[in-house]
């Protein structure tokens, strides 16, 4: 089968006869000749099967139906939706709604994560072991059961409708919903935006200045303190300008708790807290494991070397430890990130509007168009996932040991 | 003048001091104490943060578990309130057992018919009296476990859980079920017969190998179609942990074999053959389960010719075995790369073909070193399963939630109580397999080091 000593014509068995069928170049292009047919056959079985039983429903294959109006709504929407939007717009709706929730359990995740894969290095053995038994007992539990265990049991102890509990800055709580303070933007707000974005272009300019400097004189810069410096001088300044020309540049609404519960601020569903507190809880054990793994993985000689060097404990963990650890972290981390989002789409279970929620499962049960929209959400998460192992692959080959 | 300072040396101690003990703060629970729990002060703040944080999740759940709990009752007066019409103070939050007591047969075994629930019953006990002796390092007859755990287990099984008595239709010539499998093991060895002529094989071994497997195989749907008097029970009455199991267990056997021919298809030197297992890996890894699962059950219908269904847990079933074949064959693809170099090379020096290389020299070595993989990738199964309540399955889960909608036990408690008993039922299983994968990595670690 295989084409190592390729051209080499060899006997087998009895070793009576000689054949051109044992060279195994030959054998391995008949092979797959034999698989290529075999493919194809099975794909053609397949289309004609399925075109055949279309046609006995009655159902015409096309993505025009895309087009068509849904006529069903979506509580959670990030762009404007409508009853009489179509089912492409559908589309757009639930793949928001999943990449949000992937972009808000991402950052949730890797945060916990780090913590606790720290806290299970730790020194102090009450929070190693919390941090152990957290781990074990978060990663032997089915990811669905936490979700109705999040969605289903710890969320229905909040207060009822008409009630909330007040969280102070952080707004209002109850059982229908986070309602969080919604930002309002006043005139010349975009001034504060843009005097921030110039202020951390400004933080990259004075960074790599400052590595030149380094790598010519040998002397160093405070660039961390320079750069908070900045910021926040940019912040203060431009703030100060906006509030004397135009007035408040942002203010705050706070929920009020009314006769019929919490109105104003921006509500935060319960399906999308209950979903995102369960995968970020979840995939935070697995990549507490990876940061542990990846620090354990850098020897105890690099610190050793490090002392012997002149650094102090802060350089170290700095220069040395976490760009040696990051190595070995990036490439699991970001597959876990990938799983956060293909699990993500257990959010049908609690009825988030995600994309397998409305599209897969809405959409579909309401046309009966089956083939169409699973090959799109399929195709939608197959990008995905190629958009990430390409990344991957770029990443892996940048950060590689150049071995010389 | 150094003479005399010589002399004179009374100062100075003739007898070594005994060793002092150490400070009694040092030593003992306090020593302990104060090296792991108090050395500095931040250290204190992390020691008081700790028990803080188990303080607020420990207590409330022994409460609610243990102590508030509900141990014995009838119906859901025991379990509620005296305002939701029950006998319990107001303010009361506890676990409701005596519900999951009531419903724990169901748990167990779905809808499967009562007195058929024996057969259930024989298929664990085989199951256990297989697995066991596999999962022991030093058991013996490990050649003939792998072969009742591969062929005994699953025709009892199907067997007794389904009633056997299977009826095979024609698929040749029309003329009934077994002509036609006399015509193909004919077809069969006649093509292995030609094969060996065309190389210039003289011996018949490998059309005898061909004819007594096919012969087996008749065997076996021999047995599978004979009636024993079961009666028939239909995979929608299946549920519970039953499910729960045979998916996992039909998912990782069909799994296995299918990863191992992809590891080695996307390893080997034939182009075509490598894309076609990239591809179907990766297409498999890239799509969530759940996605898989809808294709089954909606569109697997829409792939066969017209008339042929499949039943919905056979449908689940496949869906879950080649999502999951794709992730076992990364798995061993790992165990396969793990080999040096040298065995490969030093198979092809001694002359063994490519498969008698691959059985006897490669896969033995490459399995062995990925069995925690396979572990792994099996708690993962184990945990997916769940899934399959979404496409209206009876699994463990979703047995529970489908035990909500009774009114005998509804309370507030009830789901509350269900999900603490599902998760205390699936971390154990959980748990334990995670134990062993690390008990055969330190195994096998002690074995490889150099």
């Amino acid at each position: 089968m295989a084409v190592q000593d390729a051209g080499v014509p060899r006997l087998a068995g009895g070793g009576s006869g000689f054949s051109v069928l044992n060279d195994q170049r030959v054998r391995g292009v008949l092979f797959q000749v034999l698989l290529v047919i075999g493919v194809v056959s099975f794909a053609w079985w397949l289309i004609s099967n399925t075109a055949a039983n279309l046609r006995a429903q009655g159902i015409e294959f096309g993505f025009g139906i895309l087009w068509n109006t849904a006529g069903f709504s979506i509580n959670q929407t990030l762009i404007e939706y409508q009853e009489n939007s179509t089912y492409g717009r559908v589309y757009v709706v639930g793949l928001l709604n999943t990449l949000l929730v992937a972009a808000l359990g991402v950052v949730l995740a890797t945060v916990l994560g780090f913590i606790v894969g720290i806290a299970r290095l730790s020194n102090n053995w009450i929070i190693a072991r919390a941090a152990t038994v957290y781990i074990e007992v978060l990663r032997n539990i089915p990811l669905l059961l936490q979700i109705f265990i999040w969605y289903f049991a710890v969320l229905r102890l909040l207060p009822a409708k008409r009630e909330a509990l007040d969280l102070g800055p952080f707004g209002l709580l109850n059982i229908a919903g986070w309602y969080a303070p919604s930002p309002i933007f006043g005139e010349g707000f975009s001034v504060v935006v843009i005097a921030l974005l110039l202020a951390i272009l400004g933080c990259f300019a004075i960074s790599s200045w400052a590595r030149k400097r380094l790598a010519a004189t040998g002397q160093p810069f405070p660039v961390f303190l320079a750069s908070v410096g900045l910021i926040v001088a940019a912040l203060v300044v431009s703030l100060l300008l906006v509030a004397l020309i135009w007035g408040r540049p942002l203010t705050l609404e706070y929920p009020t708790l009314g006769n019929f519960g919490p109105r104003g601020g921006a509500r935060l569903f319960p399906e999308l807290m209950g979903l995102l507190l369960a995968l970020s809880t979840y995939t935070a054990s697995f990549i507490a494991e990876i940061v542990r793994a990846g620090i354990l993985a850098v020897s105890r000689g690099q610190t050793e070397a490090s002392y012997s060097l002149g650094l102090r404990s802060g350089p170290t963990l700095r220069l040395v430890i976490i760009p040696q650890a990051m190595r070995v972290i990036i490439p699991p981390l970001t597959s876990q990130y990938l799983n956060l989002t293909k699990n993500s789409s257990l959010a049908v279970a609690i009825a988030y509007p995600d994309l397998v929620s409305v599209f897969a499962g809405t959409a579909l049960n309401q046309t009966g168009r089956a083939v169409e929209f699973i090959l799109i959400t399929m195709a939608t998460y197959l990008m995905i996932s190629l958009i990430t192992s390409l990344f991957m692959n770029w990443y892996n080959a940048r950060m590689a040991l150049v071995e010389r | 003048m150094a003479d005399t300072s010589m002399t004179d040396l009374s100062y100075v101690r003739t007898e070594m001091v005994p060793d002092a003990p150490a400070p009694r703060r040092d030593t003992g629970f306090v020593g302990w104490l104060r090296q792991n729990l108090f050395s500095s002060w931040a250290n204190t703040l992390l020691t008081l943060l700790g028990a803080w944080v188990i303080w607020v999740v420990v207590p409330p759940l022994i409460q609610f578990s243990l102590i508030d709990a509900v141990w014995t009752g009838e119906n859901r007066e025991a379990c509620t309130t005296i305002a939701q019409g029950g006998v319990l103070p107001d303010g009361w939050f506890g676990a409701c057992w005596p519900y999951v007591g009531d419903y724990f047969a169901q748990f167990v075994y779905g809808r499967y018919p009562f007195d058929a629930r024996w057969r259930v019953d024989i298929v664990f006990v085989l199951f256990a009296i297989g697995l066991v002796p596999m999962l022991i390092p030093s058991a013996p007859f490990k050649r003939e476990n792998i072969l009742y755990m591969s062929v005994i287990f699953p025709v009892a099984a199907l067997l007794l859980l389904t009633g056997g008595h299977f009826d095979y239709g024609p698929f040749i010539t029309g003329q009934g079920f077994w002509i036609d499998y006399l015509i193909l093991t004919v077809i069969v060895c006649a093509i292995v017969y030609a094969w060996g002529r065309a190389t210039g094989t003289t011996s018949l071994g490998p059309v005898r190998v061909t004819g007594l497997s096919m012969v087996a195989i008749a065997v076996l749907l021999f047995i599978l179609g004979i009636d024993f008097g079961l009666s028939h029970v239909e995979t929608d009455v299946w549920g519970g942990l039953l499910v729960t199991l045979v998916i996992a267990v039909t998912g990782i056997a069909a799994s296995l074999p299918l990863g191992i021919l992809l590891a080695l298809g996307r390893r080997s030197n034939m182009p075509i053959v490598r894309a076609v297992c990239v591809a179907f890996i990766e297409f498999w890894r890239g799509v969530p389960l759940i996605t898989v699962l809808f294709m089954s059950s909606v569109m697997l219908p829409l792939f066969l010719p017209e008339g042929v269904t499949f039943d919905k847990l056979l449908r689940a079933l496949i869906g879950v075995a080649l999502f999951s074949a794709a992730y076992m064959a990364e798995v061993v693809r790992g165990g396969l790369q793990a080999i040096s170099k040298g065995q490969y090379e030093g198979a092809d020096a001694v002359g063994l073909t490519y498969w008698q290389k691959t059985r006897l020299i490669v896969l033995p070595q490459a399995l062995t070193l990925v069995i925690p993989g396979i572990v792994n990738t099996f708690i993962g199964l184990f945990k997916d399963t769940t899934l399959v309540l979404i496409i209206g399955l009876f699994d463990f889960l979703g047995q529970m939630q489908s035990s909500f909608t009774d009114p005998t036990w509804a309370s507030p408690v009830q789901a509350t109580t269900a999900y603490f008993f599902a998760a205390v039922v699936y971390w154990v299983f959980c748990f334990a397999m995670s134990r062993y994968s690390i008990f055969t990595e330190r195994r096998l670690s002690t074995g490889h080091k150099h």
